[in-house]
């Protein structure tokens, strides 16, 4: 096959991690074949370009015109920023920013170690490991509508709920959880913490199982006990991970939508209405897309900072 | 296909759950008996505290879906104190429908699945394997959609589907508005496309040299070599299908269309409880079955896609 070994047509990307036999790209047809290869090679391409087309790149190019628009089904005009001045306007906006950054701060303060802290335990299970990965991850395979229906359940506010029988047999409670306005957004964070616990958890496991067991026992030797290796040893092998899950976390609890709606609709007063649900109610009850597309935008082009800046801040720990 | 270029095939990284290799504890800390007792106990927590949150919620709802409503609102913890209930499942299937949502539910997957493999296959090929001149150009596209959080474009694909460019007509209350979006996903294209990149060469230039074409190459050669990343691919968008609520709550909004994760919200308030937790119940079943049948499966694909993310 003397033609596959001329230049490469396109030079080999940079980034791709190249396999050790060869590269694709090294690869020529041979010239009878090329006209018919072609058209091949855009068929495999085309599902994935009308696809990609219509329900990914198109309605991610009209948002940034929908929310210059007032437009409804028959006609549309250009209102310049007049929906991002709605927006702003919008007295419940506040309120939703403020719930969704509470979520946000208290899903990172409980859901965020949680994981960590069950898969460092759970890899030092010799036997129970395999059980205890399938008991960690059991709750992600329950889908999440019926998760948050079931803790709905749970939360029954009456001194015969399931919760508060539990709290009242050491004295606690009765709580009112999803309709007492304090409670209701840590009561929404420990159900969606029970919902995603483990996706984080098998993810640290894969981690810590690739730390290579050599780190540990040069620790040993250097006399570390078990804190100080989990310090200097587990914590910075896994950083890359760690910061990784965290800003994941991060942009996915800020966009929290299914849970509160659900559970709770927004209420009590307003307590837990999130910017996704305002989203929502713009388009689908007010059928305003012009002012959710906007509020939409704005949401991505604070969570696209926010990324950058947690990248930059974060660069320096993640490379030492 | 040969047990030789099975074995070159490359496999996705696995955790192995009972791999021998040491943590943080070695043996030697082991040897102190006060440590040992320690590990030991603090095991043991850990595996009930793992069995109380995970399994303690899913138990009380079986308990609840097999008792009366009376029961589980006025004494919630105790273990059926008038025998045990099935007729609540009885009742979910005729008064609830329950077995039309969970084929609804079905459909979903099935497409959704079927779309997300085919898109993500195809594009895999050609981005990886055949690499036409606009390789980059796609990749790049493709792979921009996933640092674009989906609420961006929420709003305008709803009114896509609603008014589908091109094409014209509306999708909506027809199960191709959850298929095809579903299938629009740069996740599993990256996957697929990884994985088919660190195939070994060699073995499609012989192919082609032997008179193969692309299409013979990726039918009887690139797939039956993929199976690992396919299985990764199918579980990823079967699972996501089922858990979707949003997106089919908006472009579904018949009801002899919904999938349960849509009709169940809405019929939580007109419903018994007893008979809307056998529901519940039900709908927990399928998946967990599932899970515990294909743990290893399921468990990878989790590490894979967090290998990918990290």
């Amino acid at each position: 096959m003397a033609t596959s070994t001329l230049a490469p047509r396109t030079a080999a990307p940079p980034d791709r991690a190249k396999p050790a036999v060869g590269d694709p790209t090294n690869r020529r047809p041979r010239r009878r074949h090329i006209t018919s290869k072609s058209i091949w090679t855009f068929l495999f391409v085309l599902p994935m370009l009308v696809i990609f087309t219509l329900f990914a790149w198109w309605p991610i190019v009209q948002s940034l015109g929908l929310s210059l628009q007032q437009t409804n089904f028959i006609t549309s005009e250009w209102v310049g920023f007049e929906n991002f001045s709605r927006v702003l306007a919008d007295p419940l906006l506040p309120v939703a920013t403020g719930n969704t950054v509470q979520f946000t701060l208290l899903s990172v303060l409980i859901g965020f170690p949680v994981p960590l802290l069950f898969a460092i335990l759970i890899a030092e299970l010799r036997r129970a490991r395999g059980f205890a990965s399938v008991l960690a991850y059991l709750p992600v395979i329950v889908p999440p509508v019926v998760a948050v229906l079931l803790w709905k359940a749970l939360y029954n506010p009456s001194g015969d709920g399931v919760f508060n029988t539990i709290l009242g047999s050491v004295g606690l409670g009765p709580f009112a959880w999803l309709n007492d306005g304090d409670l209701v957004i840590p009561a929404i964070v420990v159900q969606a913490t029970w919902a995603s616990f483990g996706t984080a958890t098998i993810i640290y496991l894969a981690a810590l199982m690739s730390v290579q067991s050599e780190l540990y026992e040069a620790a040993e030797i250097d006399g570390a006990g078990i804190r100080r290796r989990i310090w200097h040893v587990t914590l910075p092998q896994l950083r890359g991970v760690i910061l990784t899950m965290l800003l994941l976390q991060l942009i996915g609890v800020f966009q929290i939508f299914t849970e509160p709606y659900i559970m709770t609709g927004g209420g009590p007063e307003n307590r837990s209405v999130t910017i996704l649900m305002l989203i929502y109610r713009y388009a689908f009850v007010s059928g305003d897309y012009g002012r959710a597309t906007a509020l939409s935008v704005l949401l991505a082009v604070v969570l696209a900072l926010f990324s950058v800046l947690f990248l930059l801040t974060t660069r320096r720990w993640s490379r030492s | 296909m040969t047990a030789q270029t099975r074995a070159i095939a490359p496999k996705l990284r696995r955790v192995d759950p009972s791999s021998t290799e040491r943590s943080v504890i070695s043996a030697h800390d082991l040897t102190d008996p006060k440590r040992r007792i320690a590990v030991t106990v603090i095991g043991i927590v850990l595996l009930i505290v793992l069995v109380a949150a995970s399994v303690g919620p899913l138990f009380w709802l079986f308990k609840a879906a097999t008792s009366t409503t009376t029961e589980s609102l006025s004494e919630p913890l105790s273990l059926w104190p008038s025998g045990f209930h099935v007729e609540n499942f009885v009742v979910a299937f005729e008064q609830i429908q329950f077995g039309k949502y969970l084929l609804n539910t079905l459909w979903v997957c099935i497409g959704c699945w079927f779309f997300s493999l085919i898109v993500a296959t195809t594009a895999g090929y050609a981005l990886a394997i055949l690499r036409p001149r606009y390789a980059k150009i796609m990749e790049g596209a493709v792979l921009a959609t996933l640092f674009i959080p989906g609420v961006v474009s929420l709003v305008s694909l709803y009114l896509t589907v609603v008014q589908v460019p091109i094409i014209g007509g509306s999708l909506i209350n027809t199960f191709w508005a959850v298929w095809l979006p579903a299938a629009a996903s740069a996740f599993n294209i990256i996957l697929v496309q990884r994985f088919f990149a660190s195939l070994p060469h060699e073995i499609f230039e012989a192919a082609e040299v032997d008179g193969a074409g692309p299409v013979r190459i990726f039918v009887s050669i690139v797939l039956p070599l993929s199976k690992p990343v396919i299985g990764v691919v199918s579980l990823i968008s079967i699972i996501a299908a089922y858990k979707d609520f949003l997106w089919p709550l908006l472009v579904l909004p018949s009801a002899q269309l919904q999938p349960l994760s849509v009709a169940l919200p809405r019929l939580e308030s007109s419903t018994d409880l007893a008979v809307f937790l056998a529901a519940l119940f039900a709908s927990v079943v399928v998946p967990v079955s599932f899970f515990l049948i294909f743990q290893k499966q399921f468990l990878s694909a989790a590490g894979s896609s967090g290998a990918l993310k990290g």
